[in-house]
C-alpha cells in the first residue's frame, strides 16, 4: 500500500498498467453537513488478472458501497476505480454482479433468468441459450431449465444468480455476500463449488463477505475493511494450496490467516 | 378461502334456498303487496317473461357494450396516465393534487354533468363508465410500477439496461398482479358507471329499463333486472379472473377470489 503523502494531492493519480482492478485513494461520503457519513476513506488496492480477492469486514464497513462503485452504480466522492486501465464511470457490460439475494424474476424460467443479460444487451440468442444451458448443467441444474424460481431451493436459486452473472463472460465477477442468506451447510457446499467453478475459468473475482472463515477459504488475497469510516485495516495474500477442502479449515495455517484478519479487525473496530 | 368438501357445498345451497323460502313465507304470511316486496315466485316469473320476450336481451346488449367500451377506454387512459406518473416525479408533482382530489370525490356525482355534456345516447354511458373505471386502475398502475424492488432495479442497472428496458422487462411484469387487481375493480366500476348514467337518462339499457319499471311500480320486474345485473357483474369479473390466471401463473400470492391490493377506492 502506498502511504498517504499529501492530502492536497487528492485528485491526481498515477495509473499503473497491469492489474484487472485498480482502486486508488477511493473515498465516498454520503449526505452533507451534520448528517455526513464517510462510508469509505482512502481505499487503495489492486487485483490482478484471474485473482480471487475477498473483502471482509463487519456490517457498516462500506463493503457494499465499494462493490456498488465497482459495479458503476455509485460514483465515488474522490479517487478512482479502474477496470482494465479505464475508470469505471457507469454500469459496464463486462462486469457480472451477484447480489446478496438471488434476485430472480419469478415470471421467467430458470433459463429465462440466466438469459436476462443477453436480452438486455441484445446478444446472439442461440449462442447464449447454448451457453446458458451448458453453464446450468455445470452447476448441477441440468433438468431444471424450464422450471420457475419458486420451485427451486435457496441454494439452487443463488446458483442461477451466479450462472446469470457468468453468461456474457465478464472480465470480473463482483459478488456481494452471495451466500449470506443461506444456511451454514449450504453455504459451505456452495463455497466449495464456487472454488471449483473459479478454478475452471480463472475469472477475476471480487467477493464480499462478513465471514472470516469464508474469506480465508476462498481468497487469493484478503482485504480487511474496518468500519467508520471504511478503511483498509490489512491486506495480504493467502498461500494455501488449491483445491482447498473444508477439512483444510482446521489446519494451523488456515488458523493463522483467520487470526490475522481478526487482529486487523479488533485493532480498529470495537472502539470508535 | 379454505377449501371445503362437497357436503359443505350442499349445505351452502340449502342455506340459500332456505333464505329464498323464508322470503316467500314472509311475503305470503304478511300478505305484502307486490309493489312493495314481491315474492320470489313473482320475480322468477318476471325474469322468465322478460327473457322470453327479448326485451331484456336488447337492453342487456346495450348495457354490456357501454360497459365494455367504457372499461376499455378508462383502462387505456388509466394505464397511460399511471405509467407517466410512475415514471416521472415531475409529472407526479403537478398531477398529484388533482389525483388526490378526484380520488376523494364520489365519481358518480359527476355523471349528471356527463349526461348533459354527452347526451342521452350511448356515448354519455361510455364516458361515465370510463371515468369511474379509470381511478382504481390508475392508482394500481402507479403503485405496481413503483413496487419493483431495489435489488432488481440494481440488477438491471448493473447490466447497463436502458430506462425503457427496465420498464419493459422488470417494472411492467412486476406490476401485473397490481394491474389485474385494478382491472377487476375497474370492470365492476365500469358497470356501475354505465348503470348510473342510464338511470339518469338514456334511450336504452338495463338501467333505463329499470327506471321505467319503477315508474310502473313493477318491483318484481326491477328485482329481475337486479338479478341479471348481478349475473352480468359476476360474468365480467370472471372474465378478468380467467385471463389473470393465465397471465399470472407465476404469482401464487393472489389466488383468492377478489384481490386485496387496492380496494380503497369506494364510490
Amino acid at each position: 500500500m502506498e502511504p498517504i503523502v499529501d492530502p492536497a494531492a487528492h485528485g491526481t493519480f498515477r495509473t499503473r498498467s497491469g492489474g484487472m482492478i485498480a482502486v486508488e485513494r477511493l473515498s465516498l461520503t454520503y449526505g452533507r453537513g451534520a448528517s455526513r457519513v464517510v462510508a469509505l476513506r482512502d481505499i487503495s488496492f489492486r487485483i490482478t488478472d484471474g485473482e480471487f480477492a475477498v473483502v471482509v469486514g463487519p456490517s457498516g464497513c462500506g463493503k457494499s458501497t465499494l462493490l456498488k462503485i465497482l459495479g458503476g452504480l455509485l460514483s465515488p466522492t474522490s479517487g478512482v476505480a479502474e477496470l482494465k486501465g479505464q475508470p469505471i464511470t457507469g454500469p459496464r457490460r463486462d462486469i457480472g454482479v451477484v447480489f446478496q439475494t438471488p434476485v430472480l424474476f419469478p415470471w421467467r424460467t430458470v433459463v429465462g433468468n440466466v438469459m436476462l443479460p443477453a436480452d438486455v444487451q441484445g446478444l446472439d440468442q442461440t449462442a447464449m441459450q447454448q451457453r446458458a444451458l451448458e453453464l446450468l448443467g455445470q452447476v448441477g441444474l441440468g433438468g431444471f431449465e424450464r422450471r420457475y424460481p419458486r420451485e427451486l431451493s435457496g441454494g439452487m436459486q443463488q446458483r442461477v444468480g451466479i450462472v446469470r452473472a457468468l453468461l456474457n463472460d465478464p472480465a470480473i465477477l463482483l459478488m456481494d455476500e452471495p451466500f449470506g442468506a443461506l444456511d451454514a451447510m449450504t453455504r459451505e457446499t456452495l463455497n466449495v463449488e464456487l472454488q471449483r467453478m473459479w478454478m475452471q475459468r480463472r475469472i477475476t473475482v471480487l467477493f464480499i463477505t462478513h465471514s472470516i472463515s469464508e474469506a480465508v477459504f476462498l481468497a487469493d488475497r484478503v482485504i480487511v475493511l474496518t468500519p467508520r469510516p471504511g478503511t483498509i485495516g490489512d491486506q495480504f495474500e493467502v498461500d494455501l494450496p488449491r483445491p482447498r477442502t473444508l477439512e483444510a479449515m482446521n489446519t494451523e495455517r488456515f488458523g493463522h490467516y483467520v487470526r490475522r484478519v481478526r487482529s486487523a479487525l479488533s485493532a480498529r473496530g470495537g472502539l470508535e | 378461502m379454505k377449501r371445503r368438501g362437497p357436503l359443505a357445498f350442499c349445505l351452502r345451497l340449502i342455506f340459500l334456498a332456505a333464505l329464498v323460502g323464508l322470503w316467500q313465507l314472509v311475503v305470503v304470511a304478511l300478505d305484502m303487496p307486490a309493489f312493495v316486496v314481491p315474492a320470489p315466485t313473482r320475480v322468477a316469473y318476471a325474469l322468465y317473461q322478460g327473457i322470453g320476450s327479448d326485451i331484456y336481451t336488447t337492453h342487456l346488449y346495450v348495457t354490456v357494450v357501454e360497459t365494455l367500451l367504457g372499461f376499455a377506454l378508462g383502462c387505456v387512459l388509466a394505464f397511460l396516465f399511471g405509467s407517466v406518473i410512475a415514471m416521472s416525479r415531475t409529472v407526479e408533482y403537478y398531477l398529484y393534487p388533482l389525483v388526490v382530489m378526484f380520488q376523494a370525490m364520489p365519481k358518480v356525482a359527476l355523471v349528471p354533468i356527463i349526461v348533459i355534456w354527452f347526451g342521452l345516447g350511448m356515448s354519455s354511458k361510455v364516458v361515465s363508465a370510463a371515468l369511474v373505471a379509470f381511478f382504481p386502475l390508475m392508482v394500481n398502475t402507479i403503485v405496481g410500477l413503483r413496487s419493483a424492488d431495489e435489488d432488481r432495479v440494481n440488477l438491471m442497472r448493473s447490466l447497463a439496461a436502458s430506462r425503457w428496458q427496465i420498464f419493459r422487462m422488470l417494472q411492467l411484469p412486476n406490476a401485473t398482479p397490481y394491474l389485474f387487481a385494478g382491472l377487476e375493480i375497474a370492470m365492476i366500476f365500469a358497470l356501475i358507471g354505465a348503470i348510473v348514467a342510464e338511470l339518469l337518462g338514456a334511450e336504452k339499457g338495463l338501467g333505463m329499463y329499470m327506471q321505467s319499471l319503477n315508474f310502473n311500480m313493477d318491483v318484481a320486474g326491477q328485482f329481475s333486472i337486479l338479478f341479471i345485473l348481478a349475473i352480468l357483474g359476476l360474468t365480467l369479473n370472471g372474465l378478468i379472473v380467467l385471463v389473470r390466471r393465465r397471465v399470472l401463473f407465476w404469482d401464487r400470492s393472489r389466488d383468492t377470489d377478489v384481490s386485496s391490493v387496492s380496494k380503497g377506492d369506494v364510490l
